[in-house]
Protein backbone atom coordinates (compact mmCIF):
# COMPACT_ATOMS: atom_id res chain seq x y z
CA UNK A 1 0.00 0.00 0.00
CA UNK A 2 2.92 2.33 0.87
CA UNK A 3 4.02 2.35 -3.20
CA UNK A 4 1.21 3.48 -4.35
CA UNK A 5 0.03 7.72 -4.32
CA UNK A 6 -3.27 7.78 -2.43
CA UNK A 7 -5.08 11.56 -2.97
CA UNK A 8 -4.54 14.21 -0.20
CA UNK A 9 -8.02 13.16 1.49
CA UNK A 10 -7.21 9.24 1.95
CA UNK A 11 -3.72 9.90 3.26
CA UNK A 12 -4.78 12.03 5.95
CA UNK A 13 -5.16 10.84 9.62
CA UNK A 14 -4.35 6.74 9.35
CA UNK A 15 -4.17 4.61 6.75
CA UNK A 16 -6.67 3.73 4.21
CA UNK A 17 -8.21 0.30 5.55
CA UNK A 18 -8.33 -2.60 4.36
CA UNK A 19 -12.50 -2.76 3.31
CA UNK A 20 -12.43 0.86 2.03
CA UNK A 21 -9.51 -0.23 -0.19
CA UNK A 22 -11.23 -3.62 -1.26
CA UNK A 23 -14.55 -1.56 -1.92
CA UNK A 24 -12.98 0.87 -3.78
CA UNK A 25 -11.63 -1.69 -6.08
CA UNK A 26 -14.63 -3.26 -6.70
CA UNK A 27 -16.16 -0.02 -7.57
CA UNK A 28 -13.56 0.61 -9.85
CA UNK A 29 -14.09 -2.77 -11.62
CA UNK A 30 -17.85 -2.21 -11.67
CA UNK A 31 -17.04 1.17 -13.21
CA UNK A 32 -14.50 -0.06 -15.73
CA UNK A 33 -16.79 -2.72 -16.79
CA UNK A 34 -20.22 -0.78 -17.00
CA UNK A 35 -18.15 1.70 -19.14
CA UNK A 36 -16.83 -0.77 -21.79
CA UNK A 37 -19.67 -3.45 -21.60
CA UNK A 38 -20.00 -3.49 -25.22
CA UNK A 39 -16.01 -4.52 -25.50
CA UNK A 40 -15.96 -6.98 -22.50
CA UNK A 41 -18.80 -9.09 -23.33
CA UNK A 42 -17.97 -12.56 -25.25
CA UNK A 43 -21.16 -13.04 -26.53
CA UNK A 44 -25.30 -10.58 -27.24
CA UNK A 45 -27.21 -10.87 -24.38
CA UNK A 46 -29.78 -12.16 -26.85
CA UNK A 47 -27.61 -14.73 -28.64
CA UNK A 48 -29.52 -18.04 -27.90
CA UNK A 49 -27.07 -21.19 -28.03
CA UNK A 50 -29.95 -23.72 -27.87
CA UNK A 51 -27.36 -26.71 -27.83
CA UNK A 52 -25.79 -25.19 -24.32
CA UNK A 53 -28.96 -24.84 -22.51
CA UNK A 54 -28.33 -24.93 -18.51
CA UNK A 55 -24.19 -25.05 -18.71
CA UNK A 56 -22.82 -24.65 -15.44
CA UNK A 57 -20.27 -22.63 -14.85
CA UNK A 58 -16.35 -22.85 -14.38
CA UNK A 59 -15.49 -24.88 -11.71
CA UNK A 60 -19.00 -26.73 -11.19
CA UNK A 61 -18.38 -28.78 -14.85
CA UNK A 62 -18.51 -26.00 -17.24
CA UNK A 63 -16.23 -24.83 -20.20
CA UNK A 64 -14.00 -21.73 -20.90
CA UNK A 65 -16.91 -20.80 -23.76
CA UNK A 66 -19.12 -20.05 -21.02
CA UNK A 67 -17.22 -18.95 -17.65
CA UNK A 68 -20.42 -18.24 -15.89
CA UNK A 69 -22.84 -21.05 -17.35
CA UNK A 70 -25.75 -20.56 -19.87
CA UNK A 71 -29.48 -19.66 -18.73
CA UNK A 72 -32.21 -21.51 -20.00
CA UNK A 73 -32.29 -20.67 -23.45
CA UNK A 74 -28.62 -21.09 -23.92
CA UNK A 75 -27.56 -16.98 -23.33
CA UNK A 76 -24.06 -16.72 -21.56
CA UNK A 77 -25.02 -15.50 -18.08
CA UNK A 78 -21.31 -13.42 -18.38
CA UNK A 79 -22.27 -11.30 -20.82
CA UNK A 80 -25.95 -10.67 -19.65
CA UNK A 81 -23.96 -10.06 -16.03
CA UNK A 82 -21.47 -6.95 -18.00
CA UNK A 83 -24.74 -5.48 -19.75
CA UNK A 84 -26.58 -5.67 -16.41
CA UNK A 85 -24.32 -4.06 -14.44
CA UNK A 86 -24.23 -1.31 -17.06
CA UNK A 87 -28.07 -0.46 -17.01
CA UNK A 88 -28.34 -0.65 -12.95
CA UNK A 89 -25.58 1.35 -12.77
CA UNK A 90 -26.12 3.87 -15.01
CA UNK A 91 -30.34 3.94 -14.20
CA UNK A 92 -29.27 4.22 -10.61
CA UNK A 93 -26.87 6.73 -11.25
CA UNK A 94 -29.05 9.02 -12.85
CA UNK A 95 -32.15 8.91 -10.80
CA UNK A 96 -29.40 9.03 -7.70
CA UNK A 97 -28.23 12.47 -9.73
CA UNK A 98 -31.83 14.14 -11.03
CA UNK A 99 -33.05 12.98 -7.34
CA UNK A 100 -30.01 15.11 -5.51
CA UNK A 101 -30.76 17.88 -8.03
CA UNK A 102 -34.73 18.23 -7.35
CA UNK A 103 -34.35 17.41 -3.87
CA UNK A 104 -31.41 20.67 -3.28
CA UNK A 105 -33.10 23.01 -5.54
CA UNK A 106 -36.39 22.47 -3.64
CA UNK A 107 -34.58 22.70 -0.26
CA UNK A 108 -32.76 25.55 -1.06
CA UNK A 109 -36.34 27.12 -2.60
CA UNK A 110 -37.86 26.73 0.50
CA UNK A 111 -35.21 27.93 2.45
CA UNK A 112 -34.83 30.84 0.66
CA UNK A 113 -38.69 31.84 -0.16
CA UNK A 114 -39.84 30.75 3.36
CA UNK A 115 -43.77 30.97 3.54
CA UNK A 116 -46.26 29.20 1.63
CA UNK A 117 -43.48 28.00 -0.60
CA UNK A 118 -41.98 26.76 2.15
CA UNK A 119 -44.67 25.30 3.95
CA UNK A 120 -45.54 22.95 0.65
CA UNK A 121 -42.22 21.89 0.37
CA UNK A 122 -42.52 20.33 3.89
CA UNK A 123 -45.93 19.01 3.54
CA UNK A 124 -44.30 17.03 0.33
CA UNK A 125 -41.46 16.21 2.31
CA UNK A 126 -44.32 14.39 4.79
CA UNK A 127 -45.89 13.35 2.35
CA UNK A 128 -43.14 11.33 1.07
CA UNK A 129 -41.93 9.91 4.19
CA UNK A 130 -45.04 8.52 5.10
CA UNK A 131 -45.27 6.03 2.97
CA UNK A 132 -42.74 3.24 2.20
CA UNK A 133 -41.59 4.10 -1.59
CA UNK A 134 -41.94 1.04 -2.77
CA UNK A 135 -45.54 1.06 -2.46
CA UNK A 136 -45.79 4.59 -4.23
CA UNK A 137 -43.60 3.38 -6.64
CA UNK A 138 -46.08 0.62 -7.34
CA UNK A 139 -48.92 1.99 -7.97
CA UNK A 140 -47.53 5.02 -10.62
CA UNK A 141 -46.10 1.72 -12.16
CA UNK A 142 -49.55 0.51 -12.59
CA UNK A 143 -51.52 3.92 -13.40
CA UNK A 144 -48.58 4.47 -15.86
CA UNK A 145 -47.16 1.35 -16.86
CA UNK A 146 -43.23 0.59 -16.84
CA UNK A 147 -41.28 2.22 -19.88
CA UNK A 148 -37.64 3.13 -19.19
CA UNK A 149 -38.40 6.58 -18.76
CA UNK A 150 -41.30 6.62 -16.49
CA UNK A 151 -39.11 4.21 -14.03
CA UNK A 152 -36.24 6.36 -13.85
CA UNK A 153 -38.57 9.39 -13.19
CA UNK A 154 -39.81 6.98 -10.17
CA UNK A 155 -36.62 6.47 -9.06
CA UNK A 156 -35.26 9.80 -9.32
CA UNK A 157 -38.43 10.78 -6.96
CA UNK A 158 -36.63 8.27 -4.47
CA UNK A 159 -34.81 10.43 -1.64
CA UNK A 160 -35.15 13.84 -2.33
CA UNK A 161 -36.88 14.29 0.26
CA UNK A 162 -34.08 13.70 2.27
CA UNK A 163 -32.02 15.51 0.07
CA UNK A 164 -34.20 18.71 0.30
CA UNK A 165 -34.14 18.38 4.31
CA UNK A 166 -30.89 18.16 4.33
CA UNK A 167 -30.35 21.36 1.69
CA UNK A 168 -32.88 23.53 3.52
CA UNK A 169 -31.21 23.18 7.22
CA UNK A 170 -27.86 23.87 5.27
CA UNK A 171 -28.71 26.88 3.27
CA UNK A 172 -30.75 28.17 6.47
CA UNK A 173 -27.95 27.95 8.38
CA UNK A 174 -25.42 29.15 5.98
CA UNK A 175 -28.20 32.37 5.88
CA UNK A 176 -27.17 33.48 9.04
CA UNK A 177 -23.58 33.28 8.57
CA UNK A 178 -22.02 36.95 8.37
CA UNK A 179 -20.09 35.72 4.69
CA UNK A 180 -23.68 35.62 3.63
CA UNK A 181 -24.89 39.27 4.95
CA UNK A 182 -21.88 40.64 3.43
CA UNK A 183 -22.65 39.49 0.17
CA UNK A 184 -25.71 40.46 -0.04
CA UNK A 185 -24.54 43.93 1.28
CA UNK A 186 -22.33 44.16 -1.62
CA UNK A 187 -25.48 43.97 -4.07
CA UNK A 188 -25.55 39.88 -5.02
CA UNK A 189 -28.65 38.51 -6.29
CA UNK A 190 -29.97 35.23 -5.04
CA UNK A 191 -28.62 32.96 -7.78
CA UNK A 192 -25.22 34.46 -7.23
CA UNK A 193 -25.45 34.20 -3.28
CA UNK A 194 -26.57 30.36 -3.57
CA UNK A 195 -24.53 29.07 -6.70
CA UNK A 196 -21.59 30.65 -5.71
CA UNK A 197 -21.23 31.08 -2.10
CA UNK A 198 -23.76 28.58 -0.03
CA UNK A 199 -23.52 25.62 -2.50
CA UNK A 200 -20.04 24.92 -2.19
CA UNK A 201 -19.92 25.03 1.48
CA UNK A 202 -22.65 22.50 1.95
CA UNK A 203 -21.88 20.29 -1.44
CA UNK A 204 -19.96 17.74 1.13
CA UNK A 205 -22.96 16.80 3.50
CA UNK A 206 -25.51 16.87 0.04
CA UNK A 207 -22.57 14.41 -1.88
CA UNK A 208 -23.01 12.16 1.18
CA UNK A 209 -26.96 12.18 1.34
CA UNK A 210 -26.25 11.01 -2.26
CA UNK A 211 -23.99 8.26 -1.61
CA UNK A 212 -26.35 6.59 1.13
CA UNK A 213 -29.15 7.07 -1.81
CA UNK A 214 -27.20 5.58 -4.49
CA UNK A 215 -26.94 1.95 -2.78
CA UNK A 216 -30.92 2.29 -2.12
CA UNK A 217 -31.33 3.29 -5.44
CA UNK A 218 -29.80 0.27 -6.73
CA UNK A 219 -31.84 -2.17 -4.41
CA UNK A 220 -34.70 -0.75 -5.32
CA UNK A 221 -34.36 -0.95 -8.92
CA UNK A 222 -33.06 -4.44 -8.71
CA UNK A 223 -36.45 -5.30 -6.28
CA UNK A 224 -38.93 -4.08 -9.10
CA UNK A 225 -36.89 -5.60 -11.95
CA UNK A 226 -37.12 -8.75 -9.98
CA UNK A 227 -40.47 -8.84 -9.29
CA UNK A 228 -41.12 -8.13 -13.20
CA UNK A 229 -42.15 -4.24 -12.67
CA UNK A 230 -38.84 -2.96 -13.27
CA UNK A 231 -36.23 -3.78 -16.54
CA UNK A 232 -38.37 -5.14 -18.87
CA UNK A 233 -37.01 -7.86 -21.65
CA UNK A 234 -34.69 -7.90 -23.81
CA UNK A 235 -32.85 -5.21 -21.64
CA UNK A 236 -31.31 -6.51 -18.93
CA UNK A 237 -30.67 -5.58 -15.21
CA UNK A 238 -29.17 -7.64 -12.53
CA UNK A 239 -32.63 -7.32 -10.69
CA UNK A 240 -34.11 -9.10 -13.58
CA UNK A 241 -31.78 -11.28 -13.76
CA UNK A 242 -32.59 -12.99 -10.51
CA UNK A 243 -36.11 -12.77 -11.11
CA UNK A 244 -35.81 -15.46 -14.32
CA UNK A 245 -32.89 -17.42 -12.72
CA UNK A 246 -35.81 -17.73 -9.43
CA UNK A 247 -37.34 -20.47 -11.70
CA UNK A 248 -34.37 -22.18 -11.84
CA UNK A 249 -32.74 -22.25 -8.32
CA UNK A 250 -33.26 -25.80 -8.13
CA UNK A 251 -31.56 -26.86 -11.46
CA UNK A 252 -29.46 -24.23 -12.42
CA UNK A 253 -28.60 -21.83 -9.17
CA UNK A 254 -25.50 -19.90 -10.48
CA UNK A 255 -28.01 -17.82 -13.00
CA UNK A 256 -29.20 -16.19 -9.83
CA UNK A 257 -26.06 -16.14 -7.86
CA UNK A 258 -24.03 -14.19 -10.25
CA UNK A 259 -25.96 -10.83 -10.02
CA UNK A 260 -27.27 -11.26 -6.73
CA UNK A 261 -23.58 -11.45 -5.68
CA UNK A 262 -22.73 -8.31 -7.58
CA UNK A 263 -25.69 -6.69 -6.09
CA UNK A 264 -24.65 -6.98 -2.58
CA UNK A 265 -20.99 -6.57 -2.88
CA UNK A 266 -21.53 -3.01 -5.31
CA UNK A 267 -24.36 -2.09 -2.51
CA UNK A 268 -21.91 -3.19 0.19
CA UNK A 269 -18.76 -0.98 -1.36
CA UNK A 270 -20.90 2.21 -1.74
CA UNK A 271 -22.00 1.58 1.55
CA UNK A 272 -18.39 1.27 3.17
CA UNK A 273 -16.92 4.46 1.10
CA UNK A 274 -19.78 6.73 1.65
CA UNK A 275 -19.32 6.07 5.24
CA UNK A 276 -15.38 6.54 4.93
CA UNK A 277 -16.44 9.90 3.10
CA UNK A 278 -18.78 10.60 5.97
CA UNK A 279 -16.48 10.45 8.28
CA UNK A 280 -13.76 12.43 6.60
CA UNK A 281 -15.90 15.40 4.72
CA UNK A 282 -18.42 16.18 7.54
CA UNK A 283 -16.81 16.89 10.85
CA UNK A 284 -20.01 17.14 12.38
CA UNK A 285 -21.00 13.89 12.74
CA UNK A 286 -19.55 12.09 15.84
CA UNK A 287 -18.42 8.33 15.22
CA UNK A 288 -20.44 6.83 17.61
CA UNK B 1 -51.52 16.94 26.00
CA UNK B 2 -54.65 17.41 24.53
CA UNK B 3 -53.11 20.13 21.88
CA UNK B 4 -50.13 17.51 20.84
CA UNK B 5 -52.79 14.87 19.93
CA UNK B 6 -55.06 16.79 18.36
CA UNK B 7 -52.22 18.44 16.25
CA UNK B 8 -51.14 14.93 15.86
CA UNK B 9 -54.00 13.53 14.75
CA UNK B 10 -54.61 16.33 12.49
CA UNK B 11 -51.03 15.82 10.71
CA UNK B 12 -52.27 12.55 10.19
CA UNK B 13 -55.55 12.94 8.51
CA UNK B 14 -53.86 15.63 6.51
CA UNK B 15 -51.85 12.93 5.04
CA UNK B 16 -54.13 10.52 4.39
CA UNK B 17 -56.32 12.74 2.46
CA UNK B 18 -53.12 13.80 0.53
CA UNK B 19 -52.43 10.08 -0.38
CA UNK B 20 -55.95 9.56 -1.94
CA UNK B 21 -55.24 13.10 -3.80
CA UNK B 22 -52.41 11.34 -5.37
CA UNK B 23 -54.04 8.33 -6.36
CA UNK B 24 -56.69 10.18 -7.98
CA UNK B 25 -54.42 13.01 -9.84
CA UNK B 26 -52.54 10.17 -11.31
CA UNK B 27 -55.29 7.83 -12.20
CA UNK B 28 -56.39 11.06 -14.10
CA UNK B 29 -53.39 12.00 -15.42
CA UNK B 30 -52.36 8.42 -16.50
CA UNK B 31 -55.29 8.83 -18.99
CA UNK B 32 -58.73 7.95 -19.57
CA UNK B 33 -59.74 6.02 -16.20
CA UNK B 34 -61.96 4.24 -17.67
CA UNK B 35 -59.49 2.78 -20.13
CA UNK B 36 -57.00 2.27 -17.46
CA UNK B 37 -59.54 0.46 -15.04
CA UNK B 38 -61.08 -1.78 -17.76
CA UNK B 39 -58.45 -1.87 -19.82
CA UNK B 40 -57.99 -1.47 -23.72
CA UNK B 41 -60.85 -4.68 -24.81
CA UNK B 42 -63.79 -3.79 -22.84
CA UNK B 43 -66.94 -3.43 -24.71
CA UNK B 44 -68.49 0.07 -25.40
CA UNK B 45 -71.27 -0.55 -22.87
CA UNK B 46 -69.04 -1.23 -19.69
CA UNK B 47 -67.06 1.78 -20.91
CA UNK B 48 -70.22 3.58 -20.68
CA UNK B 49 -71.54 2.00 -17.77
CA UNK B 50 -68.40 2.76 -15.60
CA UNK B 51 -67.98 6.65 -17.01
CA UNK B 52 -71.66 6.87 -15.83
CA UNK B 53 -70.84 5.58 -12.63
CA UNK B 54 -67.65 7.36 -11.97
CA UNK B 55 -69.48 10.43 -13.39
CA UNK B 56 -66.53 11.04 -15.41
CA UNK B 57 -68.28 13.64 -17.95
CA UNK B 58 -68.70 15.87 -15.30
CA UNK B 59 -66.39 18.18 -13.86
CA UNK B 60 -62.93 17.32 -11.96
CA UNK B 61 -64.14 19.22 -8.29
CA UNK B 62 -66.87 16.73 -8.73
CA UNK B 63 -65.68 13.52 -9.68
CA UNK B 64 -63.29 13.82 -7.04
CA UNK B 65 -65.94 14.68 -4.52
CA UNK B 66 -67.64 11.24 -6.08
CA UNK B 67 -64.92 9.58 -5.33
CA UNK B 68 -63.82 10.01 -1.70
CA UNK B 69 -67.55 9.33 -1.34
CA UNK B 70 -66.96 5.85 -2.52
CA UNK B 71 -64.42 5.57 -0.41
CA UNK B 72 -65.81 6.34 2.36
CA UNK B 73 -68.37 4.34 2.16
CA UNK B 74 -66.03 1.48 1.38
CA UNK B 75 -66.76 0.94 -2.00
CA UNK B 76 -63.04 0.63 -4.20
CA UNK B 77 -65.09 -0.85 -7.28
CA UNK B 78 -64.54 -3.89 -8.41
CA UNK B 79 -61.34 -6.16 -9.15
CA UNK B 80 -60.65 -6.82 -13.18
CA UNK B 81 -59.72 -10.02 -12.90
CA UNK B 82 -62.59 -11.53 -10.90
CA UNK B 83 -65.17 -8.97 -10.90
CA UNK B 84 -65.42 -8.79 -6.88
CA UNK B 85 -65.69 -6.09 -4.87
CA UNK B 86 -62.22 -4.81 -4.17
CA UNK B 87 -62.17 -3.91 -0.12
CA UNK B 88 -63.57 -7.66 0.01
CA UNK B 89 -60.43 -8.83 -2.22
CA UNK B 90 -58.15 -6.89 0.13
CA UNK B 91 -59.48 -7.40 2.90
CA UNK B 92 -59.47 -11.51 2.88
CA UNK B 93 -55.44 -11.45 2.00
CA UNK B 94 -54.14 -9.10 5.52
CA UNK B 95 -54.49 -12.37 7.36
CA UNK B 96 -51.79 -13.73 5.36
CA UNK B 97 -49.30 -10.79 5.27
CA UNK B 98 -50.13 -10.85 9.04
CA UNK B 99 -48.61 -14.09 9.72
CA UNK B 100 -45.68 -13.18 8.37
CA UNK B 101 -44.91 -9.49 9.20
CA UNK B 102 -46.34 -9.91 13.16
CA UNK B 103 -43.32 -12.92 13.77
CA UNK B 104 -40.85 -11.04 11.78
CA UNK B 105 -41.53 -7.47 13.78
CA UNK B 106 -41.10 -9.50 17.15
CA UNK B 107 -37.82 -11.45 15.71
CA UNK B 108 -36.35 -8.00 14.54
CA UNK B 109 -37.34 -6.67 18.06
CA UNK B 110 -35.97 -10.18 19.73
CA UNK B 111 -32.82 -9.76 18.22
CA UNK B 112 -31.66 -6.19 16.96
CA UNK B 113 -32.45 -4.60 20.41
CA UNK B 114 -30.57 -6.97 22.61
CA UNK B 115 -27.92 -7.06 20.00
CA UNK B 116 -27.26 -3.22 19.50
CA UNK B 117 -27.17 -2.96 22.71
CA UNK B 118 -24.65 -5.75 23.52
CA UNK B 119 -22.33 -3.81 20.80
CA UNK B 120 -22.66 -0.59 22.63
CA UNK B 121 -21.38 -1.85 25.89
CA UNK B 122 -18.66 -3.69 23.81
CA UNK B 123 -17.79 -1.02 21.92
CA UNK B 124 -14.53 -0.95 19.00
CA UNK B 125 -13.97 -4.77 20.74
CA UNK B 126 -14.49 -7.82 18.16
CA UNK B 127 -18.03 -8.32 18.94
CA UNK B 128 -19.08 -4.71 18.54
CA UNK B 129 -17.03 -5.10 14.93
CA UNK B 130 -18.70 -8.40 14.53
CA UNK B 131 -22.49 -7.15 15.25
CA UNK B 132 -22.14 -3.81 13.12
CA UNK B 133 -21.08 -5.83 10.51
CA UNK B 134 -23.75 -8.54 10.59
CA UNK B 135 -26.46 -5.22 10.85
CA UNK B 136 -24.36 -3.57 7.57
CA UNK B 137 -25.07 -7.06 5.96
CA UNK B 138 -28.89 -6.75 7.00
CA UNK B 139 -29.36 -3.43 4.98
CA UNK B 140 -27.69 -4.10 1.83
CA UNK B 141 -28.22 -7.65 0.84
CA UNK B 142 -32.09 -7.38 -0.95
CA UNK B 143 -34.58 -8.79 0.80
CA UNK B 144 -35.42 -11.16 -2.35
CA UNK B 145 -31.63 -12.41 -2.68
CA UNK B 146 -31.42 -13.11 1.23
CA UNK B 147 -34.62 -15.17 0.47
CA UNK B 148 -33.81 -16.83 -1.99
CA UNK B 149 -30.26 -17.74 -0.72
CA UNK B 150 -32.06 -19.11 2.52
CA UNK B 151 -34.38 -21.09 0.18
CA UNK B 152 -31.19 -22.65 -1.72
CA UNK B 153 -29.73 -23.91 1.62
CA UNK B 154 -32.78 -24.97 3.37
CA UNK B 155 -34.93 -25.89 0.91
CA UNK B 156 -32.82 -26.98 -1.98
CA UNK B 157 -29.70 -28.37 -0.58
CA UNK B 158 -31.25 -29.54 2.68
CA UNK B 159 -34.47 -30.33 2.56
CA UNK B 160 -35.30 -29.35 5.80
CA UNK B 161 -37.94 -26.09 4.69
CA UNK B 162 -40.39 -25.88 1.96
CA UNK B 163 -39.57 -23.50 -0.98
CA UNK B 164 -42.74 -21.58 -0.65
CA UNK B 165 -46.42 -21.44 -0.20
CA UNK B 166 -48.63 -21.00 2.61
CA UNK B 167 -49.06 -24.86 4.33
CA UNK B 168 -48.50 -24.97 7.94
CA UNK B 169 -46.58 -23.27 10.09
CA UNK B 170 -43.23 -24.48 8.65
CA UNK B 171 -43.68 -22.46 5.67
CA UNK B 172 -43.52 -19.36 7.44
CA UNK B 173 -40.56 -20.05 9.10
CA UNK B 174 -38.07 -18.53 6.07
CA UNK B 175 -40.42 -15.69 5.11
CA UNK B 176 -40.31 -14.58 8.70
CA UNK B 177 -36.83 -14.57 8.96
CA UNK B 178 -36.21 -12.81 5.31
CA UNK B 179 -38.61 -10.31 6.90
CA UNK B 180 -37.10 -10.25 10.07
CA UNK B 181 -33.50 -10.05 9.11
CA UNK B 182 -33.78 -6.55 7.95
CA UNK B 183 -35.38 -5.02 10.55
CA UNK B 184 -32.79 -6.64 13.07
CA UNK B 185 -30.29 -4.80 11.07
CA UNK B 186 -32.10 -1.58 11.52
CA UNK B 187 -32.61 -2.17 14.58
CA UNK B 188 -29.20 -3.35 15.89
CA UNK B 189 -27.78 -0.52 14.19
CA UNK B 190 -29.86 2.58 15.86
CA UNK B 191 -29.67 0.43 19.21
CA UNK B 192 -26.11 0.38 19.60
CA UNK B 193 -25.91 4.51 18.51
CA UNK B 194 -28.56 5.61 21.33
CA UNK B 195 -27.31 3.28 24.03
CA UNK B 196 -23.50 4.26 22.94
CA UNK B 197 -25.04 8.16 23.83
CA UNK B 198 -26.72 7.06 27.19
CA UNK B 199 -23.72 5.40 28.40
CA UNK B 200 -21.78 8.80 27.79
CA UNK B 201 -24.36 10.83 30.22
CA UNK B 202 -23.39 11.89 33.28
CA UNK B 203 -26.44 10.07 35.34
CA UNK B 204 -24.97 6.59 33.84
CA UNK B 205 -21.98 7.43 35.75
CA UNK B 206 -23.59 8.47 38.96
CA UNK B 207 -26.10 5.41 39.24
CA UNK B 208 -22.25 3.82 38.73
CA UNK B 209 -20.87 5.74 41.44
CA UNK B 210 -23.83 5.60 44.02
CA UNK B 211 -22.43 1.51 44.29
CA UNK B 212 -25.11 -0.27 42.00
CA UNK B 213 -24.37 -3.04 40.08
CA UNK B 214 -23.44 -2.52 36.51
CA UNK B 215 -26.06 -4.81 35.78
CA UNK B 216 -28.45 -2.72 37.09
CA UNK B 217 -27.22 0.59 35.77
CA UNK B 218 -27.40 -0.64 32.40
CA UNK B 219 -30.74 -2.66 32.61
CA UNK B 220 -32.59 0.02 35.06
CA UNK B 221 -30.88 3.37 34.07
CA UNK B 222 -29.17 2.87 30.72
CA UNK B 223 -31.61 0.78 28.31
CA UNK B 224 -34.96 2.20 29.07
CA UNK B 225 -33.57 5.59 28.37
CA UNK B 226 -31.87 4.30 25.22
CA UNK B 227 -35.19 2.74 23.83
CA UNK B 228 -37.35 5.89 23.55
CA UNK B 229 -35.72 6.76 20.70
CA UNK B 230 -36.14 3.77 19.70
CA UNK B 231 -39.59 3.33 19.95
CA UNK B 232 -39.87 5.92 17.01
CA UNK B 233 -37.58 4.02 14.61
CA UNK B 234 -40.02 1.07 14.80
CA UNK B 235 -42.88 2.68 13.75
CA UNK B 236 -40.46 3.65 10.73
CA UNK B 237 -40.07 -0.49 10.57
CA UNK B 238 -44.01 -1.01 10.25
CA UNK B 239 -43.39 0.71 7.01
CA UNK B 240 -40.13 -0.39 5.46
CA UNK B 241 -41.63 -4.07 6.41
CA UNK B 242 -44.64 -3.50 4.30
CA UNK B 243 -42.45 -2.54 1.87
CA UNK B 244 -40.20 -5.48 2.53
CA UNK B 245 -43.37 -7.94 2.53
CA UNK B 246 -44.44 -6.99 -1.21
CA UNK B 247 -40.43 -8.84 -2.40
CA UNK B 248 -41.11 -11.51 0.10
CA UNK B 249 -44.22 -12.62 -0.47
CA UNK B 250 -43.16 -12.91 -4.00
CA UNK B 251 -40.41 -14.39 -3.36
CA UNK B 252 -42.06 -17.42 -1.20
CA UNK B 253 -45.42 -17.31 -3.43
CA UNK B 254 -47.05 -16.53 0.11
CA UNK B 255 -50.67 -15.42 -0.53
CA UNK B 256 -50.70 -12.07 1.34
CA UNK B 257 -51.38 -8.42 0.30
CA UNK B 258 -47.80 -8.05 -1.29
CA UNK B 259 -48.13 -10.52 -3.83
CA UNK B 260 -52.10 -9.27 -4.42
CA UNK B 261 -50.23 -5.99 -5.19
CA UNK B 262 -47.75 -7.03 -7.81
CA UNK B 263 -50.12 -9.24 -9.10
CA UNK B 264 -52.64 -6.38 -9.61
CA UNK B 265 -49.73 -3.89 -10.55
CA UNK B 266 -48.59 -6.50 -13.08
CA UNK B 267 -51.91 -6.74 -14.89
CA UNK B 268 -53.01 -2.31 -14.25
CA UNK B 269 -55.83 -3.78 -11.76
CA UNK B 270 -56.01 0.02 -10.90
CA UNK B 271 -58.99 -0.71 -9.07
CA UNK B 272 -56.97 -3.05 -6.38
CA UNK B 273 -54.11 -0.86 -6.11
CA UNK B 274 -55.98 2.18 -5.22
CA UNK B 275 -57.63 0.22 -2.33
CA UNK B 276 -54.58 -1.29 -1.02
CA UNK B 277 -52.57 2.49 -1.10
CA UNK B 278 -55.23 3.41 1.10
CA UNK B 279 -55.07 1.00 3.26
CA UNK B 280 -51.22 1.26 3.40
CA UNK B 281 -51.62 4.99 3.96
CA UNK B 282 -53.83 4.67 6.95
CA UNK B 283 -51.76 1.55 8.38
CA UNK B 284 -48.57 3.51 8.37
CA UNK B 285 -50.14 6.64 9.29
CA UNK B 286 -52.14 5.35 12.40
CA UNK B 287 -48.69 3.47 13.46
CA UNK B 288 -46.75 6.52 12.94
CA UNK B 289 -48.89 8.50 15.28
CA UNK B 290 -48.94 5.39 17.60
CA UNK B 291 -45.41 5.85 18.09
CA UNK B 292 -45.90 9.39 18.10
CA UNK B 293 -47.86 9.65 21.40
CA UNK B 294 -45.59 6.56 22.72
CA UNK B 295 -43.05 8.74 22.35
CA UNK B 296 -44.66 12.01 24.02
CA UNK B 297 -45.90 9.86 26.82
CA UNK B 298 -42.52 7.97 27.53
CA UNK B 299 -40.19 11.17 27.24
CA UNK B 300 -42.03 14.21 29.19
CA UNK B 301 -39.51 16.49 27.60
CA UNK B 302 -41.38 16.22 24.26
CA UNK B 303 -44.41 17.48 25.26
CA UNK B 304 -42.79 20.00 27.35
CA UNK B 305 -41.35 21.35 24.21
CA UNK B 306 -45.01 20.72 22.66
CA UNK B 307 -46.69 22.74 24.92
CA UNK B 308 -43.63 26.16 24.57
Amino acid sequence: MSGIALPRVIRRREAIGLAVGAALLWLALMLVVAVFADLLRPYSITAIDLGHRLAPPLSFGGTLTHPLGTDELGRDVLSRLIISIRVSLLLAFGATLLGLLMGTSLGLLAAHLGGLVEQAVLMLVDFQAALPFMILALAVLAFFGDSLPILVGLMSFYGWERHARVARGLALAAGAQNYVAAIRGLGAGAWRIYLRHVLPNIAATLVVSATLAFPEVILLESGLSFLGLGVQPPMSSLGNMVGYGRNYIETAPWILLAPSIVIVFTTLAISIVGDMLRDRLDPTTSRA
Amino acid sequence: MVRFILFRLMRATLTVVLVVSFAFCILRLAGDPSQVVLGPNAPPDAVAAFRQAWGLQRPLYLQYLLYWNGILHGNFGNSMLDGRPVLAVVLSHIPATLEIMGPALLLSIAIGIPGGAFAALRRDTATDRAVMALSVAGFTVPSFVLGLGLVLVFAVLLHWLPAGGREGWSSAILPVMTLGFGGAAVLARFTRSAMAEVMGQPYIRAASAKGLPWRTVVQWHALPNALIPTVTVIGFMVGAMLAGAVVVESVFSWPGLGRLLVVAVGSRDVAVVQCILFLVAVTMVTANLVVDLLYGWLDPRILADARR
